[in-house]
């Protein structure tokens, strides 16, 4: 059952988003080769709580970590770990911010110094697959229109799309209906309703497109071992344009001014 | 954070049921139970609890899949 929500309950996802969007701006300040996954979580949970907010994914299912760091491999859900980062490698970094008593989530994949042209524009290209499928969030429109829209550009500049992993509705819970995978046909699923908040988050892979778990439980990783990158949004579908609620505009300017990381 | 897809998995097979139905233990845990895909058994592809398989889902009914691949 998909729930509609009303413009107050938005107003209260969009404060969230706010917050948040400073929440990946303040790992993007701290980010540097030698530092360590669990300094960063560690930074944002304090920098949300600060907010009088509460990081979402702390707790959540046994989820021990308040923001997932998944490094190269590591597609999504990655526990912060004591191991520093090193130049060359890429990071995602997916957050959430509980408050009002709605979430939001997003997610940022930063590139640590200079990364290898491919890498470059694997994170290039999910990042305008995002993009793309957010201009299909129309109501209206059905949720394989959103699905073909990453798939086909994804997969026509040579990259392969994760299926197990979908993005998905989100409000008083962190996941919802419907589900909204990254693959699909024009026309397939279910019609988006105007005022559903759902969560697009293209994973794609440089290599192949099977993906495991890890022995830990969470960590999902390419089976191949290829780098993965992951960019996500918190969006409203809209009768006309959908409205992004979440926003890498804080992030995006820390990044251009930390020379630690590269802008892509 | 991404969500598990109810759509498309791999799991183990646990337990061999009568009917060509089988129980499947999902990356997630959950148990399901399952069938073979007409496609799978026109080839006589056959499993035994142990194999890893790929399981089809509807997102309308969580709790029966279809097998449509057994890895090797």
């Amino acid at each position: 059952m998909v729930k509609l929500k009303t413009e107050e309950e938005i107003a209260f996802i969009r404060e969230s988003s706010l917050i948040l969007g400073k929440a990946l701006a303040e790992a993007a300040k701290i980010l540097k080769p030698g530092i360590t996954g669990l300094e960063i979580d560690k930074h944002i949970e304090t920098f949300i709580k600060d907010q009088g907010a509460v990081p979402s994914f702390k707790n959540y299912r046994g989820y021990p970590y308040s923001i997932c760091c998944s490094v190269n491999d590591a597609v999504v859900h990655g526990f912060p770990t004591a191991d520093a980062l090193k130049e060359g490698d890429i990071v995602s970094v997916d957050c959430g911010v509980f408050m009002h008593g709605f979430h939001s989530d997003s997610a940022y994949t930063f590139a640590i110094g200079e990364v290898p042209a491919k890498v470059a524009k694997l994170m290039k290209v999910t990042k305008e697959c995002l993009l793309r499928g957010i201009d299909n969030a129309i109501a209206g429109k059905r949720v394989g229109d959103i699905g073909y829209a990453v798939q086909n550009f994804a997969e026509s500049n040579g990259f392969t799309v994760v299926r197990e992993l979908v993005g998905h509705g989100l409000g008083k819970d962190l996941h919802e209906e419907p589900e909204v995978p990254n693959y699909g046909k024009r026309g397939n699923g279910s019609v988006l309703k105007a005022n559903t908040v759902i969560a697009i988050e293209p994973m794609i892979n440089l290599g192949g497109r099977e993906v495991k778990t890890l022995k830990d439980g969470w960590t999902v990783a390419t089976r191949d071992g290829s780098p993965s990158a992951h960019f996500e949004h918190t969006i409203v579908v809209r009768s006309n344009k959908p409205e992004v609620l979440t926003t890498f505009e804080f992030a995006e300017a820390e990044i251009k001014s930390n020379k630690n990381l590269t802008y892509i | 954070m991404a969500k598990q897809s109810s759509i498309e998995q791999d799991g183990t097979i646990v337990e061999a049921l009568s009917n060509a139905m089988f129980k499947v233990e999902l990356e997630n845990g959950h148990i399901i139970i399952c069938h073979i895909s007409g496609k799978m058994r026109m080839n006589y592809i056959k499993i035994l609890p142990g194999d890893k398989v790929r399981i089809e889902m509807s997102p309308y009914d969580l709790t029966k899949g279809r097998i449509c691949y057994r890895y090797k």
